[in-house]
């Protein structure tokens, strides 16, 4: 097990390896630089080819993209173009706010999405199954930038149920042990904060929370609807065994394999849905950031940030392997 | 046998699949069987791929799909509290009788596994919902049932999965949890189909080691005739969802009075047969048929059939009792010894010799009789 991890972390140095030349080039490629969207509009040429200089721009790709690998074996993302905070700092102070709003996004997902695949297939052609089976594909095709959107207006500012932006409302003040607002709460026993920062993230989990639902939901009903067809569940009931027993152990175990695959692409793709989501609702995570950093073409923040989400859905990948190998018997490593 | 009631009664069994959305066409997939099974006993089940045979199993157990299926007819069962119809108890009364009463051992055993779950606890969930036992009491009991049907180093074998068994081991393995609640009545489907040959005769001979020492009653599916001569003390012979000749073992096998029986034994592989002699399957198949109630379904396929045969359904007689046709034979001391031998044929065949192959020589296709392989 532990040679099978150490093996997978090792396929994370190709990765980003490859990665981190294609950045280079792609940003090279973008049309305007930093010395448009940092300068105002009647800089000289002068002053922007100044800037280039200054930010080592003007020199060749291979040099600029050495020096880049250098600093990066140091553990330097370099600085950001807009504050001139190290980037990794930058990614720090705001990961705890977007890693809570990915948990709620999937604790959503999960929970509402797997039982409701299990009753779509359990009542196949039922109107719930159409319902789900409808409302899945709803949930797949609508961008997740409107959906947040329609939510925002509706439930925040419309119903007032729900605070409409930021972490926490303004006014509240939590003792910051580790950036995490919910967990901290907890530990100090600042239940109004954990409340507060937990009617923050109920919109943007919520919208956030659309596209892997709706993938979870058909997942796990073409699973179950697969299971159901199989040789031993109908030994399990053959067996005389509780209908509860045959749904978990029989049922359930073998449905969620797949299942938990795409659990782990999907928590991948939450931290890239993320910009979208934390910028509508000015939530201070590193989406509302990396959004902020294309419009100024902040390449150091930029290259940090795909190749942070380029690492974690390493991670995830492992993640979903270790726990796909205790599920399953058969692909356990020896 | 010490009864004189039998252990399940089935009559006029019917199972019919409609056809869903598009397509309302019916299935009728078992087409009025009756038979009995008495305690102690093994009845076979025999007929070819499609006859229904398999659908009966499920029909008794409950386990037929709760939409889309209509069951008609009756299966009375003796449980310990008095008498029931199986196709009339609740899904609830049923699940607490299956695994207890009525068990079921499958054809492929390593897809009637659960692969993901240790062979252990595959075997001690039945002894929790049926017996109460847990823990350690449990695991002793399933090493025993694993012991019992022949799995060597048992303790070791409880923890593992079912894709580190090898098949014959799979099969007992589905073969102890059938036992293990030592049920009234065991179904098997086919269970030595997947098998090697070899691997095959010893899970026969598990069979009927557990019918003699527990009396369970045993209801043998298979398409086997080899099973059926070394282990069924009666046979039903099932074409088309029916029941066309049901007699005890010897005379059957001496006797046989359908020409669908004939058939079947007649196509078996015979090692003393001349060198380059063609096997004699039955010609087309089981889709052939015409529906029963404009007369015999297997007249299509019959070299005896008369327009007789096509004149409404033919109905069961009792061989060597007088009734219809088998009044006209003269051989009735030699029937005498087959007791409740009955067949559903209008022009039975008379004291047909299986060696003789010329009544049953066919054009037909040769060599391609999935039945015929033993």
């Amino acid at each position: 097990m532990l040679r099978f991890i150490v093996r997978r972390l090792l396929q994370l140095i190709p990765t980003l390896g490859g990665l981190s030349i294609l950045l280079f080039v792609w940003l090279q490629r973008l049309p305007g630089g930093p010395e448009y969207a940092l300068l105002p509009d009647d800089a000289t040429s002068e002053q922007r080819a100044q800037l280039r200089r200054s930010l080592g721009l003007d020199e060749p790709i291979t040099v600029q993209y050495l020096a880049f690998l250098r600093r990066i074996l140091q553990g330097d993302l370099g600085a950001s173009l807009q504050t001139g905070r190290p980037v990794l700092e930058e990614f720090f102070t705001r990961f705890p706010a977007t890693f809570e709003l990915a948990v709620t996004a999937m604790l959503i997902a999960t929970a509402v999405g797997i039982p409701l695949g299990y009753l779509a297939a359990r009542r196949r052609g039922s109107v719930l199954d159409f319902a789900a089976v409808g409302g899945s594909l709803l949930g797949i095709c609508t961008p997740v930038f409107f959906l947040a959107f329609i939510l925002k207006v509706v439930f925040a500012e419309r119903l007032g149920w729900f605070p409409s932006a930021f972490r926490l409302s303004p006014g509240i003040s939590r003792t910051d042990l580790s950036g995490f607002a919910v967990l901290d709460g907890l530990r100090t026993g600042e239940f109004d904060v954990v409340a507060d920062a937990l009617a923050h993230l109920v919109l943007p989990g919520l919208a956030l929370a659309s596209i892997p639902l709706a993938v979870i939901v058909r997942m796990t009903r073409a699973s179950v609807l697969e299971v159901l067809e199989e040789d031993y569940v109908r030994t399990a009931n053959a067996k005389g065994l509780h209908r509860n027993t045959v749904r978990t152990r029989h049922v359930m175990r073998n449905a969620m394999l797949p299942v938990v695959t795409s659990i782990g692409l999907l928590t991948g793709s939450l931290f890239a849905g993320a910009v979208l989501t934390e910028s509508v609702f000015a939530f201070p995570g590193i989406g509302s950031f990396v959004y902020a950093a294309t419009q100024t073409r902040d390449y150091p923040v930029l290259t940090g940030f795909i190749l942070l989400i380029a690492t974690m859905y390493v991670f995830i990948n492992l993640l979903v392997d270790i726990s796909y190998s205790l599920l399953d018997p058969r692909v356990r490593a020896q | 046998m010490s009864s004189s009631t039998p252990l399940l009664a089935v009559d006029e069994l019917s199972v019919v699949f409609r056809g869903r959305g598009s397509d309302p066409e019916e299935v009728r997939a078992v087409d009025g069987v009756s038979f009995t099974l008495e305690e102690g006993r093994v009845t076979g089940l025999v007929g070819e791929s499609g006859c229904g045979k398999s659908v009966t199993s499920l029909a008794l157990m409950g386990l037929l799909p709760d939409r889309g299926v209509s069951v008609g007819g009756s299966a009375v069962m003796r449980l310990p509290g008095g008498e029931a119809d199986l196709l009339k108890l609740s899904q609830r009364r049923m699940r607490d009788l299956r695994g207890s009463q009525l068990a079921m051992i499958f054809q492929d055993p390593l897809s009637s596994l659960n692969p993901v779950v240790p062979i252990g606890r595959q075997v001690t969930e039945i002894l929790r919902r049926h017996r109460g036992l847990r823990g350690s009491k449990a695991s002793k009991e399933a090493a025993d049932l694993l012991y019992r049907v022949g799995i060597p180093d048992p303790t070791r074998r409880l923890r593992e999965y079912p894709h580190q068994l090898s098949g014959g081991m799979r099969q007992r393995a589905l073969i102890a949890m059938a036992v293990a609640c030592r049920p009234r009545l065991m179904i098997a489907d086919e269970p030595t189909t997947a098998l090697d040959v070899t691997i095959q005769a010893q899970i026969l001979e598990l069979l009927k080691d557990l019918v003699t020492e527990e009396g369970t009653s045993l209801l043998m599916i298979t398409h086997d005739l080899g099973v059926v001569a070394g282990l069924c003390d009666d046979i039903n012979v099932l074409y088309a969802g029916r029941a066309v000749e049901t007699a005890r073992r010897a005379p059957l096998f001496a006797d046989p009075t359908h020409p669908y029986t004939v058939g079947l034994l007649g196509s078996i592989p015979r090692l003393d047969a001349p060198r380059g002699e063609a096997l004699t399957p039955i010609r087309g198949s089981v889709n052939d048929n015409i529906a029963w109630t404009d007369g015999c379904a297997f007249a299509p396929r019959c070299d005896h059939y008369t327009m007789e045969c096509l004149q409404g359904p033919p109905q069961l007689v009792t061989a060597g009792a007088g009734g219809g046709a088998a009044a006209a034979d003269g051989g009735a001391a030699d029937r005498a010894a087959g007791a409740g031998h009955a067949y559903r044929c209008v022009n039975p065949v008379r004291h047909a010799d299986v060696v003789d192959r010329t009544v049953l020589e066919s054009p037909a296709v040769v060599g391609d009789d999935e039945e015929a392989q033993g």
